[in-house]
């Protein structure tokens, strides 16, 4: 059919890959740490919703949304305190043990959510002023995908705004580049880790209340984007933000195409399949981190 | 190292020997030889607790326990209590075969309740044969298929999608969308639409399958909307389908516009997906929570009462909560546990289930089962739309003159 609306939902599935890969691409991306559990810190952020909207849906009507949006930032970003306190801080500088351990913990994760909400599925009813569509230039694009788009621009301008205009993305990115020399001026490098930690879990559980509004609530959620988020963050390039967003829209709209002319099975194995290639020729991705501290 | 090694070879050598020993008594003793002990009796329940398929399978695991707790309430099967012994397949068809091989050789029980996938089915099927043990499948499926040593309560596709698009045709329906999950169910499926459409004047115009666990429903959304089918049958299996009817409602799509036949949507599933997303769309079972009989009744308050207010039936639930009840019958007709009295006696057995009265088939060994199209309605339950006479299960479409050919393919 049209150009138009392949590229429509081609940005639209970039940015909801996008969102669900930003926390990823802080964590593994920025601070080198594999965690196998932030597809279920996504999870979180979608039974977060689900609970304030029956609590408060009520009484807030639509609003609870908003509400839960800010609840599922707080409530992942426990989440990723706890695993960071608990799990990764006792494994830094070991990539496997760390794939390991947080991937059982995204097991024990699933299982919980199974044992507290039921295996079913559960159902969040989207606000109302999200339904719907709107037809433009013969492209039907729907509000809660817009919606989608608008999150993830604001979710990544707070993360620049935060890692280059505040005290603490300073400290954060000093870290990253220098851990000894940064504890040598004084930065108490384990606290700063554990809050870069908690901000990445946080976006995915922001993720996650996004992602209730178009797909399914249960305790399986997020291994459905667990392999996306890490290849956006692979392909983009470790360590570079913008290679994130890069990757995300390469892999969204590099999908939607093929998808469009052939199956989706077969462009689900088809990007695959390429970024393999990709990255068998560019191993550091789209946007190769120059740094001393990464060799 | 070396200690470790040796304890490894001698547990393997004990799990050989064991094993062996396990088959060699099974030929003997005809598969239930340690199932009863003293005045108990042993079934295994194999479903998948965790993973993916637990959404689905847990409430089925529960129907059965159910069904196992009120025989027991009334003095069991034979006067023997029946004794449970679970385990989970974790959605993977290895695990099943891996769980089911233990339930047959190890535990050696009477029979087992299990599986939900075509998958987990057609991998547990080769042990249950080998074992020449008994399994009760609870769920509808693509046919093509009739194992001596399985006992099919689901619908075979002549008790449920033949009709279904029958339904349809009538209706003046006659383009239609095929969507799917990409494994074997709905590939079959869709090839019985294909050929019966084909046979009778209807046309497909469009078929997409997505990977199981699909979320992005955009791209397949916009290719519906440029085919303009009349309706869209849909055989999508698990969360796919929660993003499906959710993207499908923001573009404007519901069943006063396009409506959507399913074929895996039952009540259970529409609590996730939310009534609202999918009320007035069509499905095809043999039984809903709705249902009028004076066993459904019953049985609909038993479950709730044990299982919570806000539990539904459906089904799956309901077919495997009669397989225990016509597995009691059949063992009680044959005086014995053994499997291959238990199957002789099978034949022909009825029972007075919550669907109405079902009757096991000799032959293939599948239910005769009446078919009801129903429309889902704005509290999430089932409206039945309308019923047939119990229809006789014919799992190859042996009696169709156009499905020549599908059962070879």
């Amino acid at each position: 059919m049209d150009a138009l609306t392949i590229l429509f939902n081609g940005i639209s599935l970039s940015s909801i890959l996008l969102l669900a890969a930003l926390g990823l691409a802080i964590t593994f991306g920025l601070m080198g740490i594999i965690n196998m559990a932030h597809g279920e810190f996504i999870m979180v952020g979608a039974y977060t919703t689900y609970v304030v909207q029956k609590a408060l849906g009520s009484v807030l009507g639509d609003a609870y949304f908003f509400v839960s949006i800010v609840l599922a930032f707080l409530v992942a970003a426990l989440f990723g305190v706890a695993l960071e306190v608990l799990v990764i801080r006792r494994l830094y500088g070991r990539a496997t043990d760390s794939l390991l351990a947080t991937w059982g913990v995204s097991l024990i994760l699933q299982q919980l959510a199974r044992s507290i909400f039921g295996a079913p599925n559960v159902n969040v009813v989207a606000p109302a002023f999200l339904g719907g569509s709107l037809e433009l230039l013969g492209v039907t694009m729907s509000y809660k995908r817009l919606f989608i788009l608008l999150l993830v621009g604001a979710a990544l301008a707070l993360v620049l705004a935060i890692l280059y205009k505040t005290e603490f993305g300073r400290r954060m990115r000093a870290c990253i580049q220098n851990r000894e020399m940064a504890a040598c001026l004084g930065i108490r490098t384990k606290r700063i880790d554990c809050m870069t930690f908690a901000l990445g879990s946080g976006l995915a559980g922001v993720a996650g209340c996004a992602l209730t509004l178009l797909g399914s609530i249960g305790p399986t959620l997020g291994t459905s984007y667990i392999v996306d988020t890490f290849m956006v963050v692979v392909l983009g390039g470790v360590g570079k933000l913008i290679g994130t967003i890069a990757g995300a829209v390469l892999i969204g709209v590099a999908g939607t195409v093929l998808e469009w002319v052939a199956t989706a099975s077969i462009a689900k194995a088809a990007v695959l399949f390429l970024v393999v290639l990709f990255l068998q020729k560019k191993p550091q991705g789209l946007f190769a981190l120059r740094t001393r501290a990464l060799d | 190292m070396k200690r470790f090694a040796k304890g490894l070879l001698t547990a393997s050598v004990l799990a050989f020997g064991l094993m062996t020993a396990g088959c060699g008594g099974d030929s003997a003793l005809g598969g239930g030889g340690n199932a009863v002990s003293g005045d108990t009796v042993k079934v295994g329940l194999l479903h998948s607790l965790s993973g993916t398929m637990a959404i689905s399978e847990t409430s089925v695991r529960d129907a059965e326990k159910l069904a196992i707790d009120e025989i027991n309430a009334s003095g069991g099967v034979l006067g023997k209590k029946i004794e449970i012994v679970e385990e989970d397949g974790a959605s993977d068809p290895q695990i099943f075969a891996e769980k089911a091989k233990k339930l047959f050789q190890r535990d050696r029980v009477a029979t087992v309740f299990g599986c939900w996938t075509s998958a987990s089915r057609k991998a547990v099927k080769p042990v249950v044969e080998s074992a020449n043990g008994l399994l009760w499948y609870p769920v509808q499926y693509e046919g093509m298929e009739a194992s001596k040593n399985i006992m099919y309560m689901g619908a075979a596709p002549n008790q449920q999608i033949v009709p279904a698009i029958d339904f349809l045709l009538k209706a003046g329906k006659k383009k239609m969308f095929l969507v799917g999950s990409d494994y074997v169910f709905p590939q079959t499926a869709n090839r019985i639409v294909k050929a019966q459409l084909a046979a009778s004047g209807g046309e497909c115009v469009g078929e997409e399958y997505t990977p199981m666990g699909h979320t992005d429903y955009a791209t397949i959304i916009s290719k519906i909307r440029a085919a303009k089918p009349d309706v869209i049958v849909n055989t999508l299996n698990g969360d796919s389908n929660v993003a499906f009817f959710k993207q499908l409602k923001d573009a404007g799509i519901s069943a006063d516009t396009i409506s959507v036949m399913s074929f895996s949507i039952a009540e259970e599933e529409v609590k996730g997906i939310g009534a609202q997303n999918i009320v007035g769309d069509l499905v095809s079972w043999n039984y809903y929570e709705t249902t009028a009989t004076p066993a459904n009744e019953k049985f609909v308050a038993a479950y709730k009462k044990v299982y919570g207010e806000d539990r539904v039936t459906d089904d799956p639930i309901e077919a495997a909560y009669d397989a225990v009840y016509l597995w009691k019958a059949a063992v009680e007709k044959a005086g014995s546990f053994d499997v291959e009295a238990v199957r002789k006696a099978a034949a022909d057995i009825a029972f007075d289930a919550p669907e109405g009265d079902v009757k096991i088939d000799g032959e293939n060994q599948h239910l005769y089962k009446r078919v009801r199209i129903g429309k889902v309605n704005a509290n999430g339950l089932i409206d039945e739309v309308s019923v047939t006479e119990p229809i006789k299960p014919d799992p190859f479409l042996a009696t169709y003159e156009w499905a020549k050919g599908l059962a070879s393919e």
